[in-house]
């Protein structure tokens, strides 16, 4: 069964049609070649595929392409541009919070929905709240120290 | 996971009549339990029936001494509830320490409630408030729904439009969280009002249960210590490489403690 489906894809809309079995996931990457999303076990854990749908941080792997019509989807890829990266991604390199990098899509956009959350709600973004946030993102390699600290130092950068 | 048929009903009404039409259909909610088995061929349904048109099954209310809190309520919505925070705190508590940020922000109340796992968090909830469980055939009170291991009174194509809480007394959970999923080894739910105490606890055994033993002690003394020396029946306790059946039984009892300290 294939379905048409549109959504809005880093701010543009995409229209295409693709059977109901597919993941977001799977459709962001293959479909729309934005492979900055990542795919690392496919079950709902390593948080690795993160994206926003209708701004909220969710795992692309465990979301059907179809689910998402009339969404407003952003990526990776959506967030800001080599010559202007969100203070997100300088925080990640400004803090030295990735090495392979595999994982870091992930926890950038998850970051970014953390320090949204806590602003929303008026939550103080302590070293404790920030690990219980990135609790749904895994990283193989770096321990998690820069990794927190470099939300820390984003999240500074985004009140301000 | 294997291909299916894709329906997005809009009324209560379609989504009845496409399960009734379809040959072996499952409704579809967060998707948090449902796709990760469908990935591993755990379940094959022909057809999915999306519950996210619904309006019927939103929002969250409170009338009097009531919460209602609709189906397809994803946890991250209870937890950020002002009116679930205001009228059970230990709710809203329990809705944020479900799964991880992704989870909640796609898991709802309903899909929890209806798969009944025997580790999930709102079960005890449901049990431990005496909350009624709403349908699209009847109204069935928590002490009735949970029966076994995945297993709910729920028939054929009926669907859970709400959740409705009772607010009284007060109510507090804390669970011993399996550090990778989060879900509960164990967590206990108490509450207490004017009419006694109720306990319920998740994740020890087959399914949630009331503990009555527990019930019982507490009635008489809320206090810790009234817990000393109550041992548990243990013959459908879970057993699994996080936790024997003896650690279970004795973290029901050091957890039930620790909710008992916080509430006193
Ligand atoms: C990584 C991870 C960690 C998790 N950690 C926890 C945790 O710590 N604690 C916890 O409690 N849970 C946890 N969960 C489970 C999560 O809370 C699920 O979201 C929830 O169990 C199912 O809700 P859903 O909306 O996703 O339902 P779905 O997966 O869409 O559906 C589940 C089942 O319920 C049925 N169903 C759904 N809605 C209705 C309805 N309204 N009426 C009738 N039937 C319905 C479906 O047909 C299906 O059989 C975790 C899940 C993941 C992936
Ligand atoms: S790929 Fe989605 S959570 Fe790991
Ligand atoms: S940087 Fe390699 S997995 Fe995180």
């Amino acid at each position: 069964m294939s379905i048409p489906i549109s959504m809005t894809v880093n701010g543009k809309q995409v229209s295409k049609s693709c059977p109901a079995n597919r993941t977001l996931g799977q459709f962001i990457r293959e479909d729309l070649g934005l492979t900055g999303t990542h795919v690392g076990c496919d079950t709902s854990q390593c948080g690795a595929c993160t994206v926003h749908l209708n701004g909220d941080a969710v795992k692309a792997c465990t979301v059907l392409a179809v689910q998402a019509e009339g969404a407003e989807v952003t990526t990776i890829e959506g967030i800001g541009t080599k010559d202007d990266l969100h203070p997100m991604q300088t925080a990640f390199r400004a803090c030295h919070g990735l090495q392979c990098g595999f994982c870091t899509p992930g926890m950038i956009m998850t970051g970014i929905d953390l320090v949204n959350t806590a602003s929303r709600d008026n939550v103080e973004l302590g070293e404790a709240e920030i690990r219980e946030g990135l609790k749904g993102n895994y990283c193989r390699c770096t321990g998690y120290q820069n990794i927190v600290r470099a939300v820390a130092t984003a999240a500074q950068q985004m009140e301000d | 996971m294997y291909n299916f048929n894709y329906h997005c009903p809009s009324s209560l009404q379609e989504a009845e009549s496409l399960y009734a039409k379809s040959e072996d259909p499952m409704f579809l909610a967060g998707g948090h339990t449902l796709l990760p088995t469908m990935k591993q061929r755990l379940n094959a349904p022909t057809d999915l029936i999306d519950l996210a048109g619904l309006t019927e099954l939103a929002g969250i209310s409170r009338e009097g001494d009531v919460l209602q809190i609709g189906a397809y309520t994803r946890h991250a919505d209870v937890a950020a509830s002002e009116l679930v925070q205001a009228a059970i705190p230990a709710l809203a508590k329990l809705a944020r320490g479900i799964g991880d940020t992704q989870v909640r922000n796609r898991g709802t109340i309903g899909g929890s409630v209806a798969n009944n796992d025997p580790a999930a968090d709102y079960p005890a909830a449901l049990l431990g408030l005496g909350a009624t469980v709403v349908t699209t055939k009847r109204a069935v009170p928590a002490d009735e729904f949970f029966v076994d291991m995945f297993e709910t009174v729920l028939e054929e194509g009926e669907i859970i439009t709400a959740v409705t809480f009772p607010v009284k007394g007060d109510a507090e959970y804390i669970k011993f969280a399996n550090p990778a999923s989060r879900y509960a080894t164990v967590g206990v739910f108490i509450n207490r009002h004017n009419d006694g105490v109720r306990v319920a606890i998740t994740g020890a055994a087959s399914s949630v249960f009331r503990c009555s033993e527990y019930e019982a002690a507490l009635s008489s003394s809320f206090a810790e210590s009234a817990l000393n020396g109550i041992t548990l029946r243990t013959d459908n306790f879970n057993e699994d490489l996080h936790a024997s059946v003896d650690y279970r039984a004795h973290l029901c009892a050091v957890i039930a403690k620790r909710v008992i300290a916080s509430m006193v």
